[in-house]
């Protein structure tokens, strides 16, 4: 009995002390950056991340956007995106287009070197043409390479890719990860050349990032980064007030709401295009006055301030101003919110007393099913009667977006590379990734007409024509590009954000 | 018959006649209209809105009203289902025996090694998600083999009784036997098995409804409240304190009558 009772008297010791240097340790922590002397906060953040990075971690064969974010920072391109939405040489020093526009020539930089130690040569950037262009025939790993018909190398620096036709958005497929020829570790150990490297991964755990010492350009502010990987949400707002996690984006506004005071909120945009799309192929959306109508019903700020507290950009056609060059802002409040004007347009289409309708949303996105519920609140006001069904995201791709059987659905379109052409060639009458059935010949003139033009004021203007002719046929009802809210622990600067889905952590640094 | 205090049962009826009464006054009438986004979001319980608003600004205690409505709605069909079904196959199997009782049993023993909620996820993703028909179905489903297990032991003991065998010989039709002779004498055993089972099918659905499958928003039931209501635990606790708090009042209301209905079951053994 007394020794039992020892046992636990020294258990429960143990236990407070434990306790006791745990608080101690969070104590010392929070009092590091007031008091000077003490031991400085090491060089590193942590990052929480939704989802592992179990694709491949080669960046030809990535799918996964989530992956894509984070090894922006390991690989770069002949070219690399900034955050305003332009393309500056990175491995690359200079180029320059033929006369007929189909042979860029690329002067290397100096210097630059793959995270293995060998310098980039002319060899590694043909080497990682060929894998992905295969211009040797059969499919090539990435799409908007497969214009591509002959890369060489001109000598040691400089390197020539021949291209079919001239076409104005090819170099933004130059964005192209470029790896050390020969090395066939790049799914698991990838190697390339950008501010960090990667070290090691833990499945289902984190993934660690070091600074590339011998980074050609501006180094990294920190020396280490952990991606934890956090799935669960309520989690991730425990890691986060807990101190575990320095930095997290893509949070939602309630999630926001928890946070203490250790944290401030920088507020970027996803770059989606969230809409109300509507099938045009089936009726009564294929009729003008309807789709004025739900346009004229819905107040975009009201469901922006219900469903997101306010954070998100309202928007009017397909095009969103990461895109500063092509967004045109007046086109956001071409319909202001006027129920009676919308009840006036029902009557003129032959629905006086409104009609029932489907609102198909996909289950997993919150922020798309919370929108979609205060359109049917809003729809009420006109007398339509909107129900919302919420289906899994495989079953939306594949009955909404590639069976096209749906009458609206709320989702959020994104652009796959840094053009005007990959969010506006969807509406092309003929386009395979045209789900909502949007038909028009004006349309699909002026697109052709764009793609033919080399000029690239004149592409832009016509570009514009394009958003403006979606916004005055009231192809779908705009919403807003909903906001990126990132956590960012105070003392930590340099969050930037991108027209592309990346997460940049080469400027993210320690104030003091 | 020595007929004893039952205070399990008497609690039980009067708790879950008064969710009953609010349920029913809740299909008429709410304070607020369950779906109006009207006030302000985040608002903590007071005398304008009893139980405080949503992430929404939508009336917390109108959607209670409402959603209870729905979630006990669903539970009474699945149950329904369940019971009709279950004790049919219960009875021609304990009543007949045989290769038809060995089959269906061994089939129904089969079904219930898999947990409920998966082999419910199993049917609905066979009947397509995204209608509050097709869980009803499913759970409906999920639920037959306990109903038919315990109502085959049920009719099995009583198979073997000398009023039943006078039946058979009298040249009863096998039919009347079961509906008129077996079937009220086997309701001790059920009513106790209904209740329980209630209680499991408004669990189910309230599960259902929190893993996103059952009832679609902005329709309230109380499973997909508490899931809305769990990223907002910091913010508006009251928000899943109210709606699980219903739930917990309803299962514990129906579990003392069922408690109830066994003790004076063994009263009267």
């Amino acid at each position: 009995m007394n020794t039992r009772r020892l046992v636990a008297g020294l258990l429960s010791a143990a236990l407070m002390a434990t306790l006791m240097s745990g608080c101690g340790g969070t104590a010392e922590q929070t009092a590091a950056p007031t008091q000077q002397g003490e031991e400085p906060r090491p060089n590193e953040i942590t990052v929480a991340i939704a989802q592992d990075l179990d694709d491949s971690l080669d960046p030809h064969k990535t799918v996964a956007a989530g992956t894509k974010e984070i090894m922006f920072n390991v690989f770069e391109g002949l070219v690399k995106p900034t955050p305003d939405g332009n393309l500056v040489p990175a491995v690359a020093e200079s180029y320059e287009l033929s006369e007929d526009g189909t042979v860029y020539t690329f002067t290397l930089r100096d210097g630059v070197k793959f995270h293995n130690g060998a310098t980039v040569t002319a060899e590694d950037v043909v080497y990682s043409f060929d894998r992905c262009a295969d211009i040797t025939g059969g499919s090539s790993l990435v799409e908007a390479l497969s214009v591509v018909t002959d890369v060489t190398a001109v000598d040691e620096k400089t390197v020539a890719i021949t291209i079919a036709a001239p076409d104005n958005e090819f170099f933004a497929s130059l964005t192209l990860a470029i790896l050390p020829k020969g090395y066939e570790d790049q799914d698991t150990a990838p190697v390339g050349t950008g501010p960090f490297r990667y070290v090691s991964r833990a499945a289902q755990d984190n993934i660690v990032l070091e600074r590339f010492d011998d980074y050609w350009g501006e180094p990294a502010k920190v020396e280490k980064v952990t991606l934890k990987v956090i799935e669960n949400a309520d989690s991730l707002v425990m890691s986060l007030q807990s101190g575990a996690v320095d930095l997290c984006a893509k949070l939602t506004s309630t999630q926001v709401a928890q946070l203490g005071d250790e944290f401030y909120v920088a507020e970027g945009t996803m770059n989606l295009v969230q809409a109300l799309y509507l099938n045009h192929a089936v009726a009564p959306f294929d009729d003008l006055k309807v789709r004025q109508a739900l346009c004229y019903a819905i107040d975009k700020q009201q469901a922006i301030d219900i469903a997101c507290d306010g954070y998100g950009t309202p928007l009017g056609s397909s095009m969103y101003p990461g895109f500063g060059k092509y967004f045109l802002p007046e086109l956001t409040n071409y319909y202001p919110h006027d129920v009676e004007k919308a009840k006036a347009l029902l009557a003129e289409a032959g629905y006086p007393e409104g009609f029932d309708m489907t609102i198909t949303a996909p289950s997993n996105y919150s922020y798309h099913v919370d929108v979609a519920q205060v359109l049917v609140e809003q729809l009420k006001a006109v007398g339509i009667n909107a129900k919302i069904e919420l289906v899994e995201w495989a079953t939306w791709l594949s009955d909404v977006y590639s069976g096209r059987q749906f009458q609206a659905t709320v989702v959020g379109l994104d652009a796959s590379t840094m053009t005007a052409r990959a969010l506006l060639s969807r509406f092309e009458s003929t386009a395979k990734r045209n789900f909502i059935n949007y038909n028009s010949e004006t349309y699909d003139a002026l697109y052709a007409q764009a793609q033919a033009t080399i000029d690239d004021a004149e592409q832009t203007e016509l570009y514009k024509a394009l958003e403006r002719e979606l916004t005055e046929n009231a192809a779908n009802v705009y919403i807003q590009d909903t906001a990126n809210l990132v956590a960012v622990r105070k003392g930590l600067e340099g969050v930037v954000f991108y027209p592309i889905y990346v997460l940049d952590l080469s400027n993210v640094g320690w104030t003091e | 018959m020595k007929q004893t205090r039952n205070g399990c049962l008497t609690a039980g009826l009067i708790l879950s006649g008064l969710m009953l009464l609010c349920i029913l006054v809740g299909f008429f009438w709410t304070p607020y209209d369950p779906t109006a986004m009207e006030s302000a979001k985040f608002l903590p319980p007071s005398l304008e809105h009893w139980m405080g608003t949503d992430s929404f600004g939508r009336d917390i205690f109108s959607r209670v009203l409402k959603g209870a409505g729905t979630t006990v709605t669903i539970a009474l069909s699945i149950m329904g289902i369940a019971a009709v079904c279950g004790v049919a196959i219960g009875a021609l199997t304990g009543y007949f025996g045989g290769v038809v009782d060995e089959v269906l049993m061994r089939v129904n023993d089969a079904l219930t090694a898999f947990p409920s909620i998966l082999l419910a996820l199993v049917v609905i993703s066979i009947l397509g998600p995204g209608s509050k028909y097709n869980v009803v179905l499913a759970l409906g489903l999920v639920f037959i083999p306990g109903y038919a297990r315990v109502s085959r032991t049920a009719f099995a003991s009583l198979r073997e009784a000398n009023y039943i065998k006078s039946a058979q010989l009298m040249g009863v039709s096998k039919g009347r036997i079961l509906l008129v002779h077996l079937l009220p004498n086997t309701v001790q055993v059920l009513l106790p098995t209904l209740t329980i089972g209630f209680n499991n099918a408004v669990l189910s659905e309230a599960s259902m409804s929190y893993l996103g499958i059952g009832v679609t928003p902005p329709d309230a039931s109380l499973g997909y409240m508490l899931s809305e209501a769990q990223g907002m635990l910091g913010t508006a606790p009251w928000y899943a304190i109210c709606s699980g708090a219903t739930i917990v009042l309803l299962v514990f209301g129906v579990g003392l009558i069922g408690q109830g209905l066994q003790r004076r079951e063994k009263g009267v053994a």
